[in-house]
């Protein structure tokens, strides 16, 4: 199967000017990075603010011109064939696509209208798309007066008017609000089941990449630093995290019915509490919290914390995300 | 070669985007109209009793205003462009296969068709006014402020990509254009000047083309002179569009 997308170094030096004899004179925004889409995938790009991921995005959809490496996208050799390329993709941007003052419709179908596509099926198809998205009856309206989500469906229309097989979306749900984010994750996933669309989304929460991805690699520093289906990633940081709160005189005891009653799970006191480390903690739980019953353990309270990026991090990379930044 | 599809689509674009926003349009047009109102009549005044002014001030002032319209208001088109840019218009544009030098000529075709309108209700005023010139003159006179738009136009388009902006164009606009009015006698002819003053408004273009775009309106069709402001407005015209379509197709990110 070919790939969809491949890239082999990418990657984009800035120079800057910095004072100071031994200041540094260039940044490395991306240092290779090293990607493989196959069709019909919802590949997430996960990483932290400032780890590169636009600039990725950017330079694999001809916004930005690479220093050093090659990418075939969709078929088309990204140096040798970048009008080739714009054909063949869609790209939402993270910060808008559509003038305020203008008629959704008319950006529609003028967008249309740059791939060469007849008005008049712009309008069908546009109207359509719209439909599709849940936004019906905005045609006329003015860009600026829709809501933040309603925005962001438009521009994910936009992007897809030309009926691509590969879209970039970044940073899709970034600023709506948590109703908005899964309404705009189940049109996302829609994209790939009905219209067998490949995806290429970059953000920065690990719920967003855990609800839609396929596979997911992870970018720091401008470097991918691992890659995986989000079970993959979640095992090896050990998966999802149990809390049982217990009376202080139970611990000791508690540690040893978990660790009978859940495989390595590690349990271990931690601040008054038992941790316990599960691959899936919610379906661990039930038969968890009979057994600790069966032993006679009163159990005061339970949490299971899902890993967050900043726990892939810590275990990847030995810093905290907020180190990071 | 998509380049004259994609320029009509982006210049039918910015028409309906500058129709429902008359305010730009009617504004452009304010200031050499307040101009011409509200200081045209001091002009007259004074060009009476001085030998510079040929005895008639409107055929004087009116070309300078003509000029000072294609000017300023193309110039200024950069900051719609970095409002553009700001609410991701120019970055949509650019990730598809249009011709990139079509999203430039397409904006730059809205301006001169601008221009054209507010350049004839300028002209037409002055007409009220009291100005008498042929009427081939005022055709030219016109077709100078359209063509100097776009350059001025371009040029801006071309600073504006490159600057993203509005603090930096700002003062880079105005550093360079209030010495390039001032230096090609737009409100008063250069020949008023001292000696020194006359030497460095000679290596202004703008001064040549006021003075070319004045001998029309005398009559002169074939002097010197008005064959000289042609010539020039052409090579601004050329320079700013090859400088404008270079700049956007070299731009990356």
């Amino acid at each position: 199967m070919t790939a969809i997308l491949e890239t082999r170094g990418l990657a984009k030096t800035y120079k800057i000017r910095a004072r100071g004899k031994d200041a540094p004179k260039t940044v490395d925004a991306v240092k290779g990075v090293d990607l493989t889409v196959q069709a019909g995938e919802i590949v997430g790009f996960l990483g932290p603010n400032g780890a590169g991921k636009t600039t990725t995005l950017r330079m694999i959809t001809t916004l930005l011109d690479p220093t050093d490496g090659t990418a075939t996208v969709a078929g088309h050799d990204l140096r040798a064939d970048p009008v080739g390329v714009r054909r063949s993709i869609g790209y939402v941007a993270q910060m808008g696509t559509t003038d305020p003052a203008a008629i959704v419709g008319e950006e529609l179908i003028d967008h249309a209208r740059l791939y060469g596509i007849d008005p008049a099926v712009a309008g069908a198809r546009g109207k359509a798309l719209l439909s599709d998205l849940d936004l019906e009856g905005v045609w006329t309206r003015k860009c600026g007066s829709l809501s933040g989500g309603q925005r962001r469906r438009l521009d994910i229309a936009m992007g897809l008017i030309h009926e691509p097989k590969l879209v970039f979306l970044d940073e899709p749900s970034t600023g709506l609000d948590p109703q908005s984010r899964a309404n705009l994750w189940h049109h996302i996933a829609r994209l790939r089941d009905d219209y067998g669309t490949t995806v290429f989304i970059t953000t920065h929460y690990m719920d967003e990449a855990d609800a839609l991805c396929d596979r997911i690699l992870i970018i720091d520093h401008g470097e991918i630093v691992a890659e995986g289906t989000p079970e993959e990633l979640k095992r090896r940081v050990g998966g999802d995290q149990v809390v049982l709160t217990v009376a202080p005189e139970d611990a000791e005891r508690t540690v040893g019915a978990a660790a009978a009653l859940v495989a390595d799970s590690q349990p271990e006191i931690n601040a008054g509490e038992v941790h316990l480390i599960s691959a899936d903690g919610g379906k661990a739980l039930p038969s968890l919290l009979a057994g600790l019953a069966k032993a006679g353990i009163d159990v005061q309270g339970v949490a299971v914390r899902r890993p967050t990026l900043d726990d892939v991090f810590l275990t990847l990379t030995g810093r905290s995300l907020r180190d990071g930044d | 070669m998509t380049l004259i599809r994609d320029s009509w689509t982006i210049f039918s674009r910015a028409m309906r985007l500058s129709m429902r926003q008359p305010v730009w349009v009617v504004f452009g047009l304010l200031q050499p109209l307040l101009y011409l109102v509200l200081f045209g009549p001091l002009l007259k005044g004074i060009a009476s009793s001085n030998a510079s002014f040929g005895g008639d001030a409107w055929k004087v002032f009116v070309p300078g205003l003509l000029v000072q319209l294609g000017m300023f208001g193309a110039s200024f088109v950069g900051f719609g462009l970095i409002s553009e840019w700001r609410s991701g218009v120019i970055e949509r544009m650019r990730v598809t296969p249009a011709s990139r030098a079509s999203l430039l000529i397409g904006r730059v075709a809205r301006d001169v068709l601008v221009l054209l309108v507010q350049g004839s209700i300028l002209v037409v005023t002055a007409l009220a006014m009291g100005l008498r010139a042929p009427w081939w003159a005022l055709g030219v006179g016109i077709g100078t402020v359209a063509l100097l738009g776009a350059c001025f136009s371009s040029l801006s388009y071309a600073v504006a990509l490159k600057v993203k902006s509005e603090d930096a164009l700002a003062p880079l606009l105005n550093g360079i254009i209030l010495p390039v009015a001032l230096l090609s006698g737009i409100f008063l002819p250069m020949t008023l000047a001292p000696l020194w003053l006359q030497r460095v408004s000679d290596a202004n273009p703008l001064k040549h083309i006021i003075d070319g775009v004045r001998a029309m309106f005398r009559g002169d069709i074939g002097s010197s002179t008005s064959l000289w402001g042609i010539a020039l407005t052409l090579v601004l015209v050329v320079g700013g569009l090859l400088v404008g379509t270079r700049v956007f197709q070299r731009e990356s990110a």
